[in-house]
């Protein structure tokens, strides 16, 4: 487990978190069948912040973020993101996804559409930016993430990372208020998985809210201004990282931490 | 890796081994010979039956194709001529197609008006051009779409007013479903869209066309559909149930992933039924039993009711080939379209469905050439398709009897049909590959 995740200077003075809610999340519960997920979250991420969602696999924290963008549905409590009350009202669906954007475990991109084109279709389509100025924006985020001359090729002809970075360009596109994040270096080698975390890094340090779930604690420790702890669709921890982990409050923090920092 | 060297010998490699050009080995025919068909006694032994079978079978054809006569006014007069070339098993009496081949490919259609048809059949591939092959200028395809109008009007002939209105039928789809769109959401716009062309083309067309074919007399001479037939009938078939089964079977197949209940079940009970009936029996329900449903009076085309039943055939196979493809797309497309803020018609028409149709193209093509081949299924209700015809040419006591000639003729021209679509196909498949 890599402990630092960048060699890069943060300045964290920057990174201010104002005090306005962007995603207010009260007493939600998530069933898949019978199967209780997710158990009474309550959570309030202010603009700005930087959260990482951290715990061990099927705790939940993937389908908590993926509930913020309506990619799963929840049952009980209320998701209010930018204002904005999810319910299954399709158009309040829409007007969510087009302010959150979010990068998958597997890039997800648009195999058949080149890096440009993947880049310009939400903007064109959904916001209805003229096609120069979409591409203008697109060439922007992909310069962005280091990877401007990769416009015309096809996601199939790019490493990993360069995919993930296209996926972060592609989201960022939209001009998303807040990005969520699934584990978005689980899947990458790991000489890929710096160069994902850098351009995290570096959209954190401009400002963004941002929520990841991630295994990499060092992004954690370097970038967040919290960490939850999630197990068993509960959120059992959430600190400062700086406590979170040289303090841990909880059992069940304390023998998760000793598994993926101890070795 | 056994650790004996790496703890006894120390290595550090200081200069990267440069790339090589692969060994040249012998190339040329003779080491493709030894690879592919002398590599080994059973494969040499394969090889030498292989050849002795091509050997015979082609002694015996190509004689036959050969030495066929093609001058023989009749079957008899042939079997004399080809008697006195003293082959043991025959020639072909190639004549008969010199004769009647205008007949196999134009049916009874009036030998004046040929030049309608043929026509027709340029416009047709001027239409199809910008479809098939993406570099054209965009602009054809308004003519692609006009097409299918103008065809109808150039081989059934009539007054020009008819196709006229069917075609305001679909502008006036379109108007109201852009209105209504606005004012009163997207379902009330498709209903409309669906309910206004209905209701102009069954109560409002007939008297409007009549009305300007009375002030503006526009038309050419009509011919019936009786008169169609040959190759002629074969594509017009075809090509319109090529055409309209491929739509109709992605609506289909999204309907059967649908989330409304209703929509699905009818889409799978359409899809269920149809593939559970042979395409005979659906011909004879468009042939005789229709008549017995419909108002008497009504007149219904007999060619418009089989292109109906063989494009609801086509599309229910087509429906399963593209749900397959739509199957194979992994659920992240859906989640990363949805995540992006792309609706429902957005997602699928940009990013679902453009990738299940290139995973489903070898299916499709399959199903698109057993369209083509089925339409010669109609000579059992009586059209006179090229195999209806056969039995009208041996009618002739000068052709009584013959056989292979006309069924060989009719299966190469078949051939060349499917196996250009077949390796459209190929092609289209190589251009749209974007991985490595």
């Amino acid at each position: 487990m890599s402990q630092i995740a960048t060699d890069r200077e943060i300045d964290r003075s920057k990174m201010a978190v104002s005090d306005e809610v962007a995603i207010q999340i009260n007493k939600m519960n998530k069933w898949y069948g019978a199967f209780h997920v997710l158990r009474d979250i309550d959570m309030t991420v202010q603009r700005g912040e930087r959260i990482v969602i951290a715990g061990p696999s099927g705790s939940g924290k993937s389908t908590l973020i993926r509930c913020i963008n309506r990619l799963e549905e929840h049952q009980k409590g209320d998701i209010i993101v930018d204002g904005i009350e999810l319910t299954s009202d399709l158009k309040n669906i829409d007007k969510i996804r087009r302010e959150v954007g979010m990068c998958f475990q597997h890039f997800n991109l648009f195999p058949h559409l080149t890096i440009l084109e993947n880049c310009t279709l939400a903007p064109m389509w959904v916001r209805k930016t003229p096609k120069k100025e979409a591409e203008e924006i697109a060439m922007h985020f992909l310069e962005k993430v280091k990877i401007p001359e990769q416009a015309d090729k096809y996601p199939g002809q790019l490493s990993g990372g360069q995919q993930q970075r296209v996926a972060i360009a592609r989201s960022l596109c939209m001009k998303p208020r807040i990005m969520l994040f699934d584990e978005p270096t689980s899947a990458l080698d790991p000489e890929m998985i710096k160069e994902v975390l850098d351009t995290m890094v570096e959209l954190a340090e401009e400002g963004m809210t941002m929520l990841c779930v991630t295994h990499e604690m060092g992004f954690a420790k370097q970038v967040a201004n919290r960490v939850i702890f999630m197990d068993a669709g509960q959120i059992v921890e959430q600190n400062e990282p700086e406590e979170f982990f040289n303090n841990p409050k909880s059992e069940r923090t304390k023998l998760f931490l000793s598994q993926i920092l101890g070795h | 890796m056994s650790d004996t060297h790496a703890q006894t010998v120390a290595y550090v490699r200081e200069t990267m081994l440069p790339e090589q050009a692969p060994p040249s080995t012998a190339a040329g025919p003779i080491r493709w010979m030894r690879d592919n068909l002398f590599s080994s006694v059973m494969n040499t032994v394969l090889t030498l039956l292989s050849v002795y079978f091509l050997w015979v079978v082609l002694s015996l054809v190509l004689p036959w194709v050969w030495y066929g006569s093609w001058t023989a006014s009749s079957l008899r007069e042939c079997r004399e001529v080809v008697s006195d070339l003293g082959l043991a098993h025959g020639a072909a009496c190639w004549s008969v197609i010199g004769e009647r081949y205008l007949q196999l490919i134009y049916g009874f259609y009036p030998d004046e008006l040929y030049w309608r048809a043929n026509l027709a059949f340029i416009l047709m591939i001027v239409a199809l051009a910008p479809v098939l092959y993406p570099n054209l200028p965009r602009k054809i395809l308004w003519f692609s779409a006009l097409y299918p109008f103008l065809a109808f009007w150039l081989l059934w002939g009539g007054t020009l007013w008819t196709p006229v209105v069917a075609v305001a039928g679909f502008v006036l789809a379109y108007f109201a479903f852009e209105i209504l769109n606005r004012a009163a959401g997207s379902l009330v716009g498709v209903i409309a869209a669906i309910l206004v062309p209905v209701i102009w083309w069954l109560l409002l067309a007939g008297p409007v066309a009549n009305g300007l074919a009375a002030v503006i007399p526009l038309a050419m001479e009509p011919v019936e559909s009786a008169k169609f037939g040959g190759f002629m009938l074969s594509i017009i078939i075809g090509v319109t149930g090529i055409v309209m089964s491929l739509p109709l079977g992605i609506l289909l197949a999204l309907g059967r992933q649908s989330d409304l209940m209703i929509v699905k079940a009818i889409c799978v009970g359409f899809i269920e039924f149809i593939r559970g009936v042979p395409l005979i029996t659906l011909l004879f329900v468009a042939s005789t039993l229709l008549n017995y449903f419909l108002p008497p009076g009504t007149t219904f085309d007999i060619i418009l009711r089989v292109i109906i039943m063989v494009t609801l055939f086509a599309s229910a196979y087509m429906a399963e080939v593209v749900r397959g493809g739509l199957a194979a797309l992994p659920t992240g497309q859906y989640e990363a379209a949805d995540a992006l803020g792309l609706d429902y018609w957005k997602a699928t028409r940009l990013i679902t469905m453009p990738q299940a149709l290139k995973i489903s193209i070898p299916g499709i093509v399959s199903t698109f050439i057993g369209l083509f081949k089925d339409t010669t299924l109609v000579s059992i209700i009586g059209l006179l398709d090229p195999i209806g015809l056969t039995a009208n040419i041996r009618a002739d006591s000068n052709w009584n009897g013959i056989v292979w000639e006309l069924y060989g003729f009719i299966a190469l021209i078949f051939f060349i049909f499917c196996f250009s679509m077949s390796r459209y196909s190929m092609y289209l498949e190589r251009k749209l590959k974007t991985g490595h």
